[in-house]
């Protein structure tokens, strides 16, 4: 193995890495760096994904330390869009002061995202966390002049690091029963014998790790603060790609390197093992997240709240195993990921327009930017799952497959928690659609204390649109994607089941 | 070419998004009686073969999952698809005068009326419910932004209600395709579900459905969702919207449940007589016209119920019968009372339009009143006869207890109607008789249109039954639930 083969192996993470130095350096040096920034970034992810896609379709480096599949590549290509996606709103976003500082650090976020995905080693894996979390706790925390954003980037930093302490601790359990980090050696050796105490606690402490970062219920308490506090695109990029590559490894780990200490989550029939692990924390997080998330009068603390009964049912796929099992989530996952950044990039937009994203500063947006109402109402619908937009195959898809799992439909119970989750969750996006189209603008009232510089236009009732054209056309994009998806599911999907082995 | 009438609705939504104001109503009534023409000219054709769920448009669409773009045609889909055209064309007429937000008015309105064209034409489970949930925000948007009386609670009630049918609807689907291997319905309709998964299944898909079918004890969002919407949301809900939730019912949950349905049919009797007598009593005790109509809505569609429940050809074609005869009836009764009389009355309150005198201010809203209450009664001659007689007929056969209740029930029916009649155009002030009618905006052209339209169908079907019954038997025969 030569270092030249192994830099074309590497070769999209390596020009990521490459792009976020030259970002810096644009940023450091040019006087223009506000615009020159995104578009070397948006050059440089794109250049990326053309080399993801030169990629062999097969390798195997260091026992699984870098794996190249037709999954992996794929969800590298997703993660990469997605990271593609965020540039335009930072580089909308006023409050960010040093541009090239923060695009740097989310092209290095999306390294990490892409160790992650390529990973099937678990030391390698805890390091991609590790990239993807510093770099996430730094865009978290980096609106300086806001005391919410250095609330957000504390919260996220001090649960993060205790749950990626438990991960570690767990791996190391891990590794001491099974003498091996590469999952597939893993799932071999544990085969072999029965599902030991130890081993139990390793693999209870890897997944709260995990469900730390796919804010799954109890785990999930940094979320509201984070995704409320943070500047926007962190919070679309903490919500979306941060999530998909979580749910790619914690896929790939239980169903590859744990696969025997399965158990069942069947009703009546719980065995010990992850699956009734993770069906109690889908359980728990779609209906906390959905029962919570109706008190919500902020449309960021809302979107997390509901971001953690979708983690729920992203759940439900792996729990229900299987390569269909496994395809819905990530089915579920990447759309939502999409239909999230969307509905975010509008939240920045109202943001930026009114200072402040509580509900009541989307009053009368119909009639202010009919666009954007349109755009956000694509996005909400979708979260709730509604026909004939991305959010309703998803559900279809993952629910159907975790019926059908199990003996005698086992999972029905967790399926019909769920669709009553789901039925709840109408209710709160619908109010944000009500805000939205029906409630006029008059009824709002200068927020005292609001922290932003615009505060002074509050009371402006003529509130001019702030769209620019980068923004308009992510968000057009985007909502095309959701319809597109929903409309036209097998692009998606069919490719992802392809690429499952 | 059936296939169209959904095309050329989603069609018109989409160009009323893009071209100004000024054109809305007109690209709206264009798209409307296009519509309804492509199911007239099905209906004139002799060579369709309206016995049999016959595939009109098959296409692939997710392969992988077996979903397919499969659009079929029997005589009980069309005879739905005809009352939504001529509830959307009538609901078009009676929102001639809406000005504000026009664009997005429509927009709504002709969603609600693409996608219950869709659903009435579904041949894939998938597909049918796509369509179904399609239907339920515009719903929302159409009340919400352009309604009346607490309009936000009774939209907001009235999608939560949908929704949770929607979500029992939702488990049934999966645990049809789980099971059954598939989405296409014909194909379903041979395959043997085990009685066990029948007896569970049915009930939760039933009841998903019939939520939006009114059934009683879950119609409390009729009333109030017919009261706070718009003259056309109400007619479309209770022209359109409340027969997706019946059809689909019999579609889906009886002929792919057979056994199941026989379990649970008595329930299903009892619920529906319940309904109807239940709902006509309450409406009895209304103040205000509209919440009268809403709760005779929620009586008619009892006896769709109760049709089902016969399990035999009469009644089961009866029912569908009923279906579009409350489809145009109810449409009218709304049209009289949301737009004639309250956008001119400002009032819909019975007391206060007692003393005003309307018959003499409005003939031409009197006589149609008039004739709509005569149908809803079901005097002869008029489709809700024809319809209830058949229902009657079939119940007779199965459970004859239901038809003496229902009997009586009727009589309330009467009662109400004849109350809600006199009391809004006919109560003579004798101290005033000599008094001049109160000026108002005379009855204007496209009302008298919408209305005219109405009163021709209920006529049409009520004097000449056989031209619906011809093409629904047929169908009706060949469902499996009847074997």
């Amino acid at each position: 193995m030569s270092y030249l083969e192994l830099l074309k192996l590497a070769a999209p993470e390596a020009i990521v890495v490459v792009t976020a130095l030259a970002v810096l350096t644009v940023g450091l040096t040019s006087t223009r760096a506000k615009a020159l920034c995104p578009i070397v970034a948006a050059i440089g992810t794109a250049v990326a994904i053309g080399a993801v896609l030169m990629l062999p379709s097969h390798a195997n480096l260091f026992g699984g330390m870098l794996v190249i599949s037709p999954l992996n590549s794929l969800f590298k290509i997703i993660c990469l869009v997605l990271a593609l996606v965020t540039v335009p709103l930072a580089s909308s976003e006023k409050s960010l002061r040093n541009p090239g500082e923060y695009i740097a650090v989310l092209l290095l976020g999306a390294v990490g995202l892409m160790l992650l995905v390529g990973s099937e080693e678990l030391l390698m894996i805890f390091i991609g966390l590790e990239l993807l979390g510093l770099s996430l706790y730094v865009m978290a925390a980096f609106d300086k002049s806001d005391v919410r954003s250095a609330e957000a980037g504390l919260k996220y930093f001090l649960f993060g690091s205790t749950a990626s302490a438990f991960t570690l601790f767990g791996i190391s359990f891990v590794y001491g029963m099974a003498g091996t980090t590469a999952l597939a050696a893993i799932g071999q050796k544990l085969a072999a014998g029965p599902v030991q105490p130890l081993l139990a606690v390793g693999i209870v402490m890897t997944l709260i790790g995990f469900a730390f970062k796919i804010a799954a219920a109890p785990f999930h308490l940094w979320a509201p603060d984070a995704y409320q506090g943070a500047p926007i695109p962190s919070a679309a990029f903490i919500a979306s790609g941060s999530k998909v590559a979580s749910f790619v490894v914690l896929g790939k780990i239980v169903l590859v390197g744990f696969a025997p200490a399965r158990g069942s989550a069947d009703w009546h029939a719980m065995l010990a093992g992850w699956s009734p692990v993770l069906a109690v924390l889908a359980a728990l997080s779609i209906l906390l997240g959905n029962f919570v998330a109706l008190a919500q009068a902020n449309v960021r603390r809302l979107l997390a709240y509901s971001a953690v009964a979708h983690g729920g049912y992203t759940l439900l796929g792996i729990i229900a195993g299987g390569r269909d099992g496994f395809s819905a989530t990530l089915f579920y996952t990447s759309v939502y990921a999409v239909t999230l950044i969307g509905a975010f990039a509008v939240v920045g937009v109202v943001r930026r327009d009114t200072s402040g994203d509580d509900l009541q500063n989307f009053a009368g947006l119909a009639s202010r930017s009919p666009f954007l109402a349109a755009s956000m109402s694509i996005f909400l619908l979708s979260l709730a799952g509604l026909p004939p937009l991305a959010g309703f195959f998803g559900k279809f898809y993952l629910f159907s497959v975790a019926f059908r799992a199990g003996g005698n439909h086992g999972l029905l119970w967790l399926v019909a928690l769920a669709l009553f989750g789901s039925f709840v969750s109408l209710y709160y996006y619908l109010i944000v659609l009500k805000v939205i189209f029906v409630d006029q603008r008059s009824s709002i009232t200068p927020q005292p204390g609001q922290s932003n510089a615009g505060a002074a236009r509050t009371s402006d009732l003529n509130v001019s649109t702030s769209l620019d054209l980068f923004s308009r056309i992510t968000i057009t994009l985007l909502a095309a994607a959701v319809l597109f998806l929903g409309l036209m599911p097998q692009t998606l999907a069919a490719r992802i089941l392809a690429s499952l082995p | 070419m059936i296939a169209w009438t959904i095309y050329v609705t989603f069609a018109g939504a989409i160009v009323l998004l893009v071209l100004p104001r000024g054109f809305a109503r007109w690209i709206a009534l264009v798209t409307a009686i296009a519509g309804f023409a492509i199911g007239v000219a099905t209906f004139c054709q002799h060579d369709v073969d309206l016995a049999h769920f016959n595939t009109v448009v098959r296409v692939p669409w997710v392969p992988a999952l077996g979903m397919n773009y499969h659009l079929a045609l029997d005589g009980i889909s069309l005879t739905l698809v005809l009352v939504t055209g001529i509830a959307a064309i009538s609901s078009v007429l009676f929102s001639w005068d809406v000005t504000d937000r026009a664009n997005e008015f429509f927009f709504w309105l002709l969603l609600v009326v693409g996608g219950s064209y869709g659903v009435f034409l579904s041949a894939d489970l998938f597909l049918l419910f796509l369509f179904y949930e399609l239907v339920i925000v515009p719903k929302y948007f159409l009340i919400a932004i352009f309604g009346s009386t607490n309009k936000e609670y009774g939209a907001m009630k009235l999608t939560l209600y949908s929704f949770f049918g929607g979500a029992l609807v939702f488990l049934g689907i999966i645990a049809i395709y789980v099971t059954g291997g598939s989405l296409d319905l014909n194909q379903l309709a041979q395959f043997q579900f085990t009685p066990q998964l029948q007896s569970w299944a049915f009930p939760i898909l039933f009841l998903g459905f019939a939520v939006l079918a009114g059934i009683w004890p879950l119609h409390t969002w009729a009333p109030t969702g017919h009261v706070a919407a718009p003259t056309a949301g109400s007619m479309l809900l209770a022209g359109i919207v409340m027969k997706l939730g019946a059809y689909a019912g019999l579609r889906v949950a009886m002929n792919l449940f057979p056994q199941g349905f026989q379990m649970w049919r008595t329930t299903i009797a009892v619920l529906a007589v319940v309904g109807i007598v239940y709902a006509a009593a309450v409406a009895l005790r209304q103040r205000d016209l509209k919440f009268v109509i809403g709760y005779s809505s929620v009586s008619h569609m009892g006896f769709v119920l109760l049709g089902f429940a016969t399990a035999n050809v009469f009644g089961v074609s009866g029912a569908v019968l009923q279906m579009f005869s409350h489809g145009v009836i109810g449409a009218l009764l709304f049209a009289v009372a949301g737009r004639m009389i309250y956008r001119r009355t400002h009032t819909r309150e019975l007391d206060a339009l007692s003393g005003m005198n309307l018959s003499r201010a409005l003939p031409f809203a009197a006589f149609t009143f008039v004739v709509a209450s005569a149908a809803s009664m079901g005097i002869p001659g008029f489709s809700g006869f024809a319809a209830e007689i058949t229902i009657l007929i079939g119940a007779w056969k199965s459970y004859p207890l239901a038809v003496w209740i229902t009997g009586a029930g009727m009589v309330l029916v009467a009662a109400f109607t004849l109350r809600a009649l006199k009391r809004s155009f006919f109560d003579v002030d004798l101290a005033n008789t000599a008094a001049a009618p109160p000026e108002m905006e005379p009855i204007t052209i496209p009302e008298k249109l919408g209305a005219g339209l109405l009163m021709f169908a209920t006529l049409a079907v009520g004097l000449y039954p056989k031209l619906l019954l011809d093409r629904i038997q047929p169908a009706v025969e060949a469902m499996r639930f009847l074997k």
